[in-house]
C-alpha cells in the first residue's frame, strides 16, 4: 500500500503553481462549454449537446493526476473530459459544427468524441459502454504488462445498469488498473437519484462490497479531486488493483442543449437549488484559494480568463469556417 | 372524423385501454415526466400516477422483469425514449419473452409484453440515437413487430398490442410524432398482419414502411401529375406480414420499390424483395428496387447526414427510373425540416 497522499496545502508556496495551473485548466473547459453554450443556440451546431458545466473540477482535477500516456474514456456529458485529457477547443467545436476537421471528421458529434494523441480514447452515448470499454483498455495493460491506468468517466445512472456491476466485478477479479470515476451529480436528466436508486446506499458503499477501493472527494473543489485523483492514482501504479472515485458534483444547465431549466419553465428542480450549488462554484472556489494564499493577484487571474476567453473565441470561429466533409466520402472507413 | 397527431393517438389509446384494463402499467426512463416521451404518456401518467411510473437506467434486466412481471397476469408497457437502448434488452426480448409461449410448450401461461420503441432522425443524432432494429426483431418467431406510420395505426396497433397475448414491439418514428389524421374515438383495434393500401395506382408499387410512407406519397402526388400511377402499400406489421396485400399489388402493377427505414442488407426492404421474388416472379416487368439508408452509420455533418437518408425525391426518381424515364433533380418536393435542437 503507497502512503496515504496529504491534502495539497493551498498555502505552501511550493503549491501556488499547481493551484495556478488548475486554475488556468478551469478555466479553459468552463470558458469553452460556455462559449460552445451560446453559440449552440443559433442553430448551426446539429448535435444533441450534453454541457458540463458546473462540474469541471473533476475533469480538471483527475487528468492533472494522469499521465499523458494513461487512457480515458466518457460518456454523454464529455466535453470536460476530453478538454482537460488534452483535447482541443479548435477540434471540439469543429466536431459539433460537422466539419472535416472535427476530432471525429465531423461524423460522431458532441458524444463521440476521440483523440488518441493525448490519451483521450473515446466517448460514447450509451450508459455503461465507457465503463466497460476503459475496463478492457486496463486487461490489456494487465496483459501487456504495461504501467499505464485507464480511466472512465460517467454518471450516477450508470449504476443502474448490469455493466456497472460486470465490471467491477471482472476488475476486482482480475486486478486491473483501471480508474472509475462517477460524477454523481444527483440527476439523470429529471430524475433525482432518490427515485431511481435504494434510499441510503450509496453508491461507493456498494462498489466497495466487490473488493474495490473507493475514494469520495468534493467535486467542485478541484484541490480535493487532485489530492483523491493522486491518492488513487499511486494506488493503481503500485498495487495495480481498481479503484472507484466517487465525486459529487452538480450541472448547471439542462441535460442536453444550453439553457437552464428553469429558462424553459422546467420544474424538476428549483432554481434555489440551482442557485446553490452555484455558489459552490468549482471556478470561485479556485480563485478564492489563491487569492488567499497570495499565489497571484485579481488583475493576474483577471487576466488570465480574459486570455483564454480570447484563445476560445478565435478557435470556434477558425472552426466555423472550416470545410464541410464531402459527401462523396459518406463510405469512408467502413469495412 | 376527428384528427390527432400521432402522439395524441398514442396517448389515447394508452389512457383507453389502461381505463378498460386494471392489469397495464407503464414504464421506462421519463414516461411520466412533463414532457411524456414526446406528449404520448403525459395523459397517462396524469390519470394513472400510480400504474405509469419512471423506471431506472436497466434495460437489460428490465426486459426480463417485464416478463416476470406478465407470466403473473400484468401488462407491462416499457417505453424506450430511443430504439436504440433496447438493444441492451435483447437477451430477455429473444432468449425468454418471444420463446416463452412455444419453450415451454404452452404450459407457462402467456407473457404480454408490449415496448414502444422511438426512432431518431436528423439534426445530427448520429450513430447510436437513430436506428430502428425492427428487421433483426421481425427476424424471431414470437414477436410481433409493428411500425405504424399513420395516427389511426398509431392507436389501432397500439391498443391490440395492450389486449393481445404476447409480446408485441412498436417502432415510432419521431418525425412522426406532430403528423396530424383522422382518428376514430372508439376503441377500434386494427389486427395484427393486415396491411393498408394508403393509395391505389396501377404503375409501380411503393411497398413502405413508418416514415417512408409519408415520402411515398409526396413522391406519388409528384408522378400523379406527370401520369404516372403509384400504389403504396403500408404493411403496418412487418411480423405478422400480410404476403398477400403485397402480392396482389405487385400482380397488378408489375414493378415494385420498397422503401424502409433502416439498411438494406438482411433487412425488410430484402424480405419483401425475396418474397416476391419467390412468389411473383413473372409478375415482374422490371427488377426489384431496394430504398434504404446508405450503408453506413448515421453520420452527424449535415451534408453527410443529407446523403444518408432516402427522401421523396430519392423514391419519385426510383419510380422514374422503373418506368424508363429519366430521373430530374426533384429536391423541391422533399419536406425541409423546420426543427429546431436540441433533440
Ligand atoms: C443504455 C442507455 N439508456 C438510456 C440512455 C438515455 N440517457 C442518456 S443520458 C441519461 C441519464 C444519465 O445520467 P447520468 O449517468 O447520471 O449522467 P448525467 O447526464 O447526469 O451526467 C439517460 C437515461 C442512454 N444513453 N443509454
Amino acid at each position: 500500500m503507497p502512503p496515504k497522499t496529504q491534502p495539497i496545502d493551498p498555502l505552501a508556496s511550493e503549491n501556488h503553481e499547481t493551484l495556478l495551473r488548475l486554475h488556468e485548466e478551469l478555466l479553459r473547459v468552463r470558458h469553452a462549454e460556455l462559449a460552445l453554450a451560446e453559440r449552440y443556440k443559433q442553430q448551426e451546431m446539429r448535435t444533441p449537446t450534453h454541457f458540463g458545466v458546473g462540474q469541471e473540477a473533476v475533469a480538471v482535477g483527475v487528468c492533472a493526476a494522469l499521465e499523458k500516456t494513461d487512457v480515458a474514456y466518457s460518456h454523454h456529458r464529455s466535453h470536460n473530459h476530453f478538454l482537460a485529457k488534452g483535447g482541443s477547443v479548435y477540434r471540439l467545436a469543429a466536431e459539433l459544427f460537422g466539419r472535416e476537421t472535427g476530432c471525429s471528421r465531423g461524423r460522431g458529434g458532441s458524444v463521440h468524441l476521440t483523440d488518441l494523441s493525448c490519451g483521450f480514447v473515446a466517448s460514447s452515448a450509451i450508459l455503461g459502454e465507457a465503463m466497460s470499454a476503459a475496463t478492457g483498455s486496463a486487461l490489456a495493460f494487465r496483459l501487456g504488462n504495461e504501467k499505464r491506468i485507464a480511466t472512465a468517466f460517467f454518471g450516477d445512472a450508470v449504476a443502474e445498469e448490469g455493466a456497472f456491476y460486470e465490471c467491477l466485478s471482472y476488475a476486482a477479479l482480475k486486478k486491473l488498473p483501471v480508474l472509475y470515476v462517477c460524477e454523481n451529480n444527483g440527476y439523470a436528466t429529471e430524475s433525482p437519484l432518490s427515485i431511481r436508486q435504494p434510499a441510503g446506499a450509496d453508491i461507493s458503499g456498494r462498489v466497495a462490497s466487490f473488493g474495490v477501493r473507493t475514494i469520495k472527494a468534493e467535486g467542485n473543489d478541484v484541490l480535493a479531486v487532485l489530492t483523491a485523483a493522486r491518492e488513487a492514482v499511486a494506488y493503481l501504479r503500485t498495487e495495480g488493483t481498481p479503484v472507484f472515485l466517487e465525486c459529487a458534483t452538480y450541472r448547471w444547465l439542462e441535460h442536453v442543449g444550453p439553457f437552464y431549466d428553469h429558462e424553459l419553465g422546467r420544474t424538476y428542480r428549483t432554481e434555489q437549488e440551482v442557485a446553490g450549488w452555484q455558489d459552490k462554484c468549482p471556478v470561485i472556489k479556485s480563485r478564492a484559494a489563491i487569492l488567499e494564499a497570495g499565489a497571484a493577484d485579481e488583475a493576474t487571474l483577471d487576466k488570465m480568463q480574459t486570455d483564454i476567453q480570447a484563445v476560445i473565441q478565435a478557435d470556434i470561429e477558425k472552426a466555423y469556417g472550416d470545410p464541410w466533409p464531402d459527401p462523396q466520402q459518406l463510405f469512408d472507413n467502413i469495412y | 372524423m376527428r384528427v390527432l397527431k400521432y402522439k395524441e393517438a398514442i396517448s389515447e389509446a394508452t389512457v383507453q385501454a389502461m381505463e378498460a384494463d386494471e392489469s397495464i402499467f407503464v414504464t421506462g426512463h421519463a414516461v411520466d415526466y412533463p414532457s411524456g416521451i414526446f406528449g404520448s404518456t403525459s395523459a397517462a401518467a396524469e390519470k394513472f400516477p400510480d400504474r405509469v411510473f419512471d423506471c431506472p437506467s436497466m434495460e437489460n434486466a428490465f426486459a426480463g422483469i417485464a416478463v416476470g412481471a406478465a407470466a403473473m397476469g400484468q401488462r407491462p408497457m416499457f417505453v424506450y425514449p430511443r430504439a436504440d437502448f433496447m438493444f441492451l434488452s435483447f437477451d430477455n426480448l429473444l432468449n425468454l419473452a418471444c420463446k416463452w409461449r412455444y419453450m415451454y410448450g404452452g404450459n407457462a401461461g402467456h407473457v404480454p409484453i408490449v415496448l414502444r420503441a422511438v426512432v431518431g432522425k436528423g439534426w445530427g443524432q448520429g450513430a447510436t440515437h437513430s436506428q430502428s432494429p425492427h428487421a433483426p426483431l421481425a427476424h424471431f418467431p414470437g414477436l410481433t413487430v409493428a411500425m405504424p406510420a399513420a395516427p389511426a395505426d398509431a392507436k389501432g396497433l397500439l391498443l391490440s398490442a395492450l389486449t393481445s397475448n404476447h409480446p408485441v414491439i412498436l417502432f415510432e418514428h419521431r418525425s412522426l410524432f406532430d403528423h396530424e389524421g383522422e382518428v376514430d374515438e372508439a376503441m377500434e383495434p386494427i389486427p395484427f398482419g393486415k396491411a393498408r393500401i394508403v393509395r391505389e395506382g396501377h404503375d409501380v408499387t411503393i411497398v413502405a414502411t413508418s416514415l417512408m410512407v409519408s415520402e411515398a406519397v409526396t413522391a406519388a402526388e409528384e408522378l400523379a401529375g406527370r401520369g404516372i400511377s403509384v400504389e403504396i402499400i403500408d404493411p403496418r406489421t412487418i411480423r405478422p406480414l400480410d404476403e398477400a396485400a403485397i402480392l396482389n399489388s405487385v400482380k397488378k402493377t408489375g414493378r415494385l420499390i420498397v422503401a424502409d427505414t433502416s439498411w438494406e442488407l438482411c433487412g425488410f426492404s430484402s424480405e419483401v424483395a425475396g418474397l416476391v421474388a419467390e412468389k411473383a416472379f413473372k409478375h415482374l416487368k422490371a427488377p426489384v428496387r431496394r430504398i434504404a439508408l446508405a450503408d453506413c452509420p448515421a453520420p452527424v455533418s449535415m451534408p453527410l447526414e443529407e446523403a444518408f437518408y432516402p427522401k421523396a425525391s430519392t423514391l419519385a426518381n426510383a419510380v422514374l427510373e422503373l418506368t424508363g424515364q429519366n430521373t430530374e433533380n426533384m429536391s423541391h418536393i422533399d419536406e425541409v425540416s423546420l426543427f429546431k435542437g436540441p433533440y
